[in-house]
């Protein structure tokens, strides 16, 4: 049950508890405890709405930034992690491997804000040895939800 | 002028379905529970491999009994999953759709005068194939008591010196029915006794909410009198690429081969390719496409039992087949007062049988934002009649 919850509340995060036990074919309170149990271990972290910010008047906007950063010892990348993600505007900061090693993901209002995130913030963190800002032009899909294009219903209206 | 028409062809009834649709389509701002096909595209790595094939200009026939590797995919997901074994060189032909293999099966048995035993409510083929293929139709009808389950008692007292052929429709289309082991090992035995052949429609096969589907041709002594009959569409949501499946014993598929030679030369070759891609990869995809079916078949049940509406717990297929007796309609009275007064398109369960009055076919394909939308105006019409 755990991981069919998980699926549908991560489409449908406004989902109620009585409709998940209907879908589920189990008892409301059933559902009710699952849900506790899986926010009280922190399997569940939040609850988000995917907004198209594109298709209203606020402007923003989304850069990724690649950081190249010295580990420290005894905490590795945690701590430098740690100081970028207290951000605000931070809205995502990864350990990747490959060709460096955070990647860190903001929103800004404008590009000068992000800017002057990186150069005055980020960059002149101690352990930060550079840095390459990607910004996003447009998004297609996010969180596994197609934003360019509306689903339309071609099928014949009644089929054998 | 000397009459153009075969008397056969123009015999036949047209489809009940045909109908209705007419007046659906009139109607542009209709909602529609009517459709018999899976509301998913076809997931995205099977069609990336029809463009491929296309890219790759395999754009050419294939061999007459479909590509040897996608036969030889077909076997094996039938040994996987059902457990028989088919050998891909004599035993499987790829066809148009599901629906070929039901044409060319028949015309493959069937000599004038016999009889072919067709369970109903079903699919609207069986009985103008057996027609064409001059087989007598001989319906059974099947009964809400047995879940729509053809039972062994049933198939005995239909059964006479020309049966030739029982046409097995489950998971059904309309009635969302399943045949689990041990109802189709009673009739098995009947099969036996009376040395009948067996049509196997399983094209729901991949769609069951209890338990794995049993093919009967998977139980002792059906595998040499069996057309096991499956397909792609409803599986892996691929309606439009017209791809089917016949197996069985190899004089029969010998037969069957030759009329799609001469009718088809062969199933279409893009289709082929991508449904290699499907059989290979696209388990994750069923399983998934599966899971979104059942909470949507749940959320009707329980919709009808909040509404007061009766319908039978069907597991299989994604269809829900609730009955609409207490209003004093016919099947199609209803479903063509539902779709003026609210705008939503049923199909009358007449479409698919005599048997099927009383019975609405109600498609649970299509999302649940659709369905939840479409039940709250079934609600009030209900209400409505009954208030009336």
């Amino acid at each position: 049950m755990r991981e069919q919850i998980l699926k549908i509340i991560e489409k449908n995060g406004r989902i109620d508890f009585k409709e998940l036990a209907i879908l589920l074919g189990v008892e409301e309170i059933e559902v009710v405890n699952e849900v506790a149990a899986l926010e009280a271990e922190g399997i569940i972290c939040g609850y988000h709405t995917i907004i198209d910010w594109e298709k209203t008047s606020i402007d923003t906007v989304t850069a990724l930034i690649e950081v190249r950063v010295t580990p420290q010892r005894g905490q590795g990348f945690d701590s430098i992690a740690e100081r970028i993600y207290k951000y605000p505007e931070v809205r995502a900061v990864y350990l990747i491997s490959g060709g460096y090693d955070l990647l860190v993901i903001l929103d800004g209002k404008s590009l000068r804000d992000v800017s002057k995130f990186v150069t005055d913030k980020l960059s002149t963190m101690d352990y930060v040895l550079s840095t390459a800002t990607h910004f996003i032009l447009k998004k297609y899909k996010d969180h596994g939800t197609i934003l360019t294009k509306k689903y339309e219903d071609e099928r014949e209206k009644i089929t054998p | 002028m000397r009459n153009p028409l075969s008397e056969k062809a123009a015999a036949l009834k047209p489809s009940g379905i045909r109908k209705f649709f007419d007046i659906v389509s009139e109607m542009k701002d209709a909602l529609s529970l009517g459709v018999g096909e899976p509301d998913f595209d076809t997931p995205w790595h099977i069609r990336d491999e029809g463009i491929y094939s296309l890219e790759k200009g395999r754009t050419f026939y294939t061999s007459n009994a479909g590509l040897k590797e996608l036969r030889g995919e077909i076997a094996s997901y039938l040994k996987r999953k059902l457990g028989i074994e088919y050998d891909p060189d004599h035993e499987v032909l790829v066809t148009v759709g599901g629906s070929e293999a039901i044409d060319i099966g028949m015309r493959a048995v069937l000599n004038p005068g016999d009889e072919v035993l067709i369970p109903q409510p079903s699919f609207v083929s069986y009985e103008p194939c057996a027609i064409m293929a001059d087989g007598v139709p001989v319906i059974i009808d099947l009964k809400e008591e047995d879940e729509f389950r053809l039972t062994a008692a049933e198939l005995r007292a239909a059964v006479t010196d020309k049966t030739k052929l029982l046409v097995l429709p489950f998971p059904n289309n309309p009635t969302g029915a399943i045949m689990e082991r041990k109802d189709l090992e009673e009739i098995a035995e009947v099969i036996r006794e009376k040395d009948l052949l067996v049509m196997s429609d399983e094209i729901y096969s991949e769609l069951t909410y209890k338990g794995e589907h049993v093919s009967i041709a998977s139980l002792p002594g059906m595998r040499e009198r069996t057309i096991l009959i499956n397909g792609f569409s409803k599986a892996y949501a691929m309606t439009g690429w017209r791809l089917g499946y016949a197996c069985g014993p190899k004089e029969i598929l010998e037969q069957m081969t030759k009329l799609h030679q001469f009718a088809i030369m062969c199933a279409p070759t893009t289709s082929q390719y991508a449904a290699v891609e499907a059989l290979r990869n696209g388990d994750g995809d069923v399983a998934e496409m599966r899971e979104s079916y059942d909470q949507r078949r749940r959320y009707l049940l329980h919709a009808f039992r909040e509404m007061g509406l009766e319908c039978f717990e069907p597991y299989g297929a994604f269809y829900v087949f609730p009955c609409i007796r207490e209003f004093g309609m016919t099947s199609e009275e209803f479903a063509t007062r539902f779709l003026e007064e609210e705008k939503v398109a049923v199909v009358p369960g007449t479409a698919f049988g005599d048997c099927g009055e009383g019975y609405l076919r109600i498609s649970y394909a299509y999302s649940l934002e659709n369905l939840k939308v479409a039940i709250g105006r079934l609600e009030r019409f209900v209400k409505k009649l009954r208030e009336s």
